[in-house]
């Protein structure tokens, strides 16, 4: 695969340090949840985290990240502090944002991520703002804009990809298609299989792509990145992949057909990029295990800081409402 | 002081903010080329070119969205909602990202947007393009809410309005857009949040809001031949709303009577009586009245004007309680 040729060992090496990252991060927040240590709830991105890695790779620190919802890969290989990361979702007040937020509406604006929020598919148009933004300031800036295939049905998923394709912006629609749109499955969402090509009504480039094959959704979305940012206006981008976990954690899944999940794990997405960075002796079993002995590390040192961090007060809480 | 029609106070208002500020856009549908349906916006595509003058999709949703995105990247937009009956496609837009986005971000960034709206009666054209709905917004922690009645208010308050680092529903009563007054030129700004005393009086308390102002003037006048002198306020800030001014003057006339022409349940005049009720109402020698359009949807044709409140409406109420001592 050319790709493989031309990427350096130091991005493929970045690759797999925050693939590595966000899957055990995922279990340690799902490991926690179960145990009532965790408020408020989280929607696990576990088994398909393949796709916000690549697209934190593909993003400069000047482009935006406009999250979906379940991507914390996306937001950790954008560059978020795992510490403040943990600390909004347990509420405190060293989150980055300040404990209001909690894990649904995660932003970060010095670092381009903004515009997450807690309804399927509202994010979308705040994308094209963004986008429209970078078009009158015309530094070359991008946006990528997640969401899940749930997102499709959404209104806003149509009035936005319109609104950016007629005016050729500057954003890379990435929908991550595990699917389950919350508790059913895509047939009972959409009469098509295909989401990407959604792209033909608008007159964009669709394209679908292994959402378990990091390499292969870097490949696609790096080309839609550079894309946007020659002004060549917006893609769809269909990662397919698959939810290991509910909707939210505690969801028993009784909607999923025996043995479906079990042959997703048969691609699971780490051990297929692990075995390819070994083949391509980019690293070795030896480096492997210090990532992980790191990553633990830190992900303890993460939740140690959270926990130990003070809840905002009910008065400090009032603030922000209003500029 | 030059006279200015409403319509062309409010374009004055986005041009001077334009030229002012590089960060300041106009989005809507139509209001580039074409001029706006109403002529707001005629001119301003010429002058600004075809990126900062934008013309967009049917999509109020995404409309929105442009201006939350935009001003989360340091523009102030103004984007136009032709008609306000359309701005329900939006809500999500304006009420859950605008109004939230800066409380859950933890104030780390703020929505200085502009969503200028035609509300109101006046072209007989029927139960969606007519209604006046305020009380959604003003409900919505986040956002600020403007309603001018006169060119003057409509100019300055406008360009605060740009210049606030908050999201703002600027709301432009269709039945004015035609009405002349005297406007300042140049950089003339009117504070959001302050009310103003269109008219003193020491009888009774009017209340009134976009065109119902003018209503409430005629029937002042026509009020002070019977030897009433009724205090008209347009509190032209519905949120944040200038309380005192208000109180200021319910202590003073001891009477009150709103008038909106949105539909009476929790209507602005709801919030009104509540207001004076909480703070004032040992001051009150009467119960409080409420002249509003009836709990039902505009209806098309002639039938409209009739159910609009009319100058008799308000001086039968203003009788009624202030003859009742």
């Amino acid at each position: 695969m050319v790709m493989e040729k031309n990427l350096r060992p130091e991005i493929l090496k970045h690759m797999y340090w925050n693939l590595v990252l966000a899957r055990r991060y995922e279990e340690k927040l799902c490991e926690l949840f179960s145990q009532g240590k965790i408020p408020g709830w989280i929607h696990s991105g576990l088994g398909q985290e393949a796709t916000g890695v690549a697209i934190g790779e593909c993003l400069k620190r000047e482009d935006y990240l406009v999250p979906y919802f379940r991507s914390r890969s996306s937001l950790i290989a954008k560059g978020l502090d795992l510490a403040r990361l943990t600390a909004e979702i347990l509420g405190k007040k060293t989150g980055c944002c300040q404990g209001r937020s909690g894990e649904a509406h995660i932003a970060e604006p010095y670092l381009g991520i903004i515009g997450a929020g807690g309804i399927i598919g509202s994010p979308i148009p705040i994308a094209v703002g963004l986008g429209y933004a970078c078009y009158l300031t015309g530094k070359e800036q991008v946006v990528v804009c997640g969401f899940g295939d749930g997102a499709t049905s959404r209104g806003s998923f149509h009035e936005s990809i319109n609104m950016a394709a007629v005016t050729h912006l500057p954003v890379v629609f990435v929908c991550e298609n595990n699917l389950y749109a919350e508790f059913s499955p895509q047939a009972v969402q959409m009469n098509i299989k295909d989401i990407y090509k959604r792209a033909d009504a608008y007159g964009i480039p669709g394209v679908s792509v292994d959402g378990n094959d990091l390499l292969a959704v870097y490949e696609i979305i790096e080309e839609a990145v550079q894309r946007a940012r020659a002004g060549e206006g917006p893609t769809l981008v269909e990662s397919r992949t698959y939810r290991w976990h509910g909707h939210f954690e505690g969801d028993a899944c009784k909607y999923r057909p025996e043995g479906e999940l079990e042959a997703w794990q048969k691609k699971d997405p780490l051990p297929f990029y692990q075995n390819q960075l070994m083949e391509m002796k980019v690293i070795d079993s030896a480096q492997a295990e210090e990532a992980e002995n790191k990553i633990r590390e830190m992900i303890e040192k993460a939740f140690e800081f959270a926990y130990a961090s003070p809840m905002p007060t009910r008065e400090e809480i009032m603030e922000f409402v209003y500029a | 002081m030059r006279n200015l029609n409403f319509r062309w106070a409010i374009n004055e208002a986005i041009k001077e903010e334009m030229e002012r500020d590089e960060k300041v856009f106009l989005a809507g549908e139509d209001v580039g080329k074409p001029g706006g349906p109403f002529g707001i916006t005629r001119g301003l595509y010429e002058q600004f070119g075809e990126k900062r003058v934008k013309d967009t999709p049917l999509s109020e949703e995404a409309i929105v969205g442009l201006a939350v995105g935009a001003a989360a990247a340091g523009y102030r937009p103004i984007v136009e909602i032709m008609f306000m009956d359309f701005i329900a496609i939006a809500m999500d837009q304006i009420c859950n990202q605008a109004a939230k986005c800066r409380f859950l971000y933890g104030g780390m960034v703020s929505f200085p947007m502009v969503i200028r709206t035609l509300c109101g009666t006046g072209l007989r054209a029927g139960g969606h393009h007519s209604q006046s709905l305020e009380s959604w917004f003003i409900h919505t922690p986040g956002l600020k809410v403007v309603m001018p009645s006169t060119p003057q208010d409509a100019k300055g308050l406008l360009k605060s309005a740009i210049r606030d680092d908050n999201p703002v529903i600027f709301m432009e009563h269709k039945g004015l857009l035609s009405l002349k007054g005297e406007v300042p030129e140049g950089d003339f700004t009117i504070p959001l949040g302050l009310a103003d005393v269109k008219r003193p009086g020491e009888h009774v308390t009017v209340v009134a809001t976009g065109k119902m102002v003018h209503t409430a003037l005629g029937a002042a006048q026509k009020l002070s031949a019977d030897g009433i002198e009724a205090e008209i306020i347009d509190p032209r800030t519905l949120s944040p709303l200038d309380a005192e001014t208000i109180l200021t003057s319910v202590r003073k006339t001891n009477h009150l009577v709103v008038v909106h022409e949105a539909p009476k349940p929790c209507g602005f005049g709801a919030e009104i009586a509540a207001v004076v009720a909480e703070q004032a109402l040992d001051f009150l020698d009467a119960p409080i009245k409420r002249i509003t359009f009836p709990f039902t949807p505009v209806p098309f044709g002639p039938l409209e004007d009739e159910l609009v409140p009319k100058e008799n409406d308000i001086m039968a109420a203003v009788k009624e309680i202030v003859r009742r001592n």
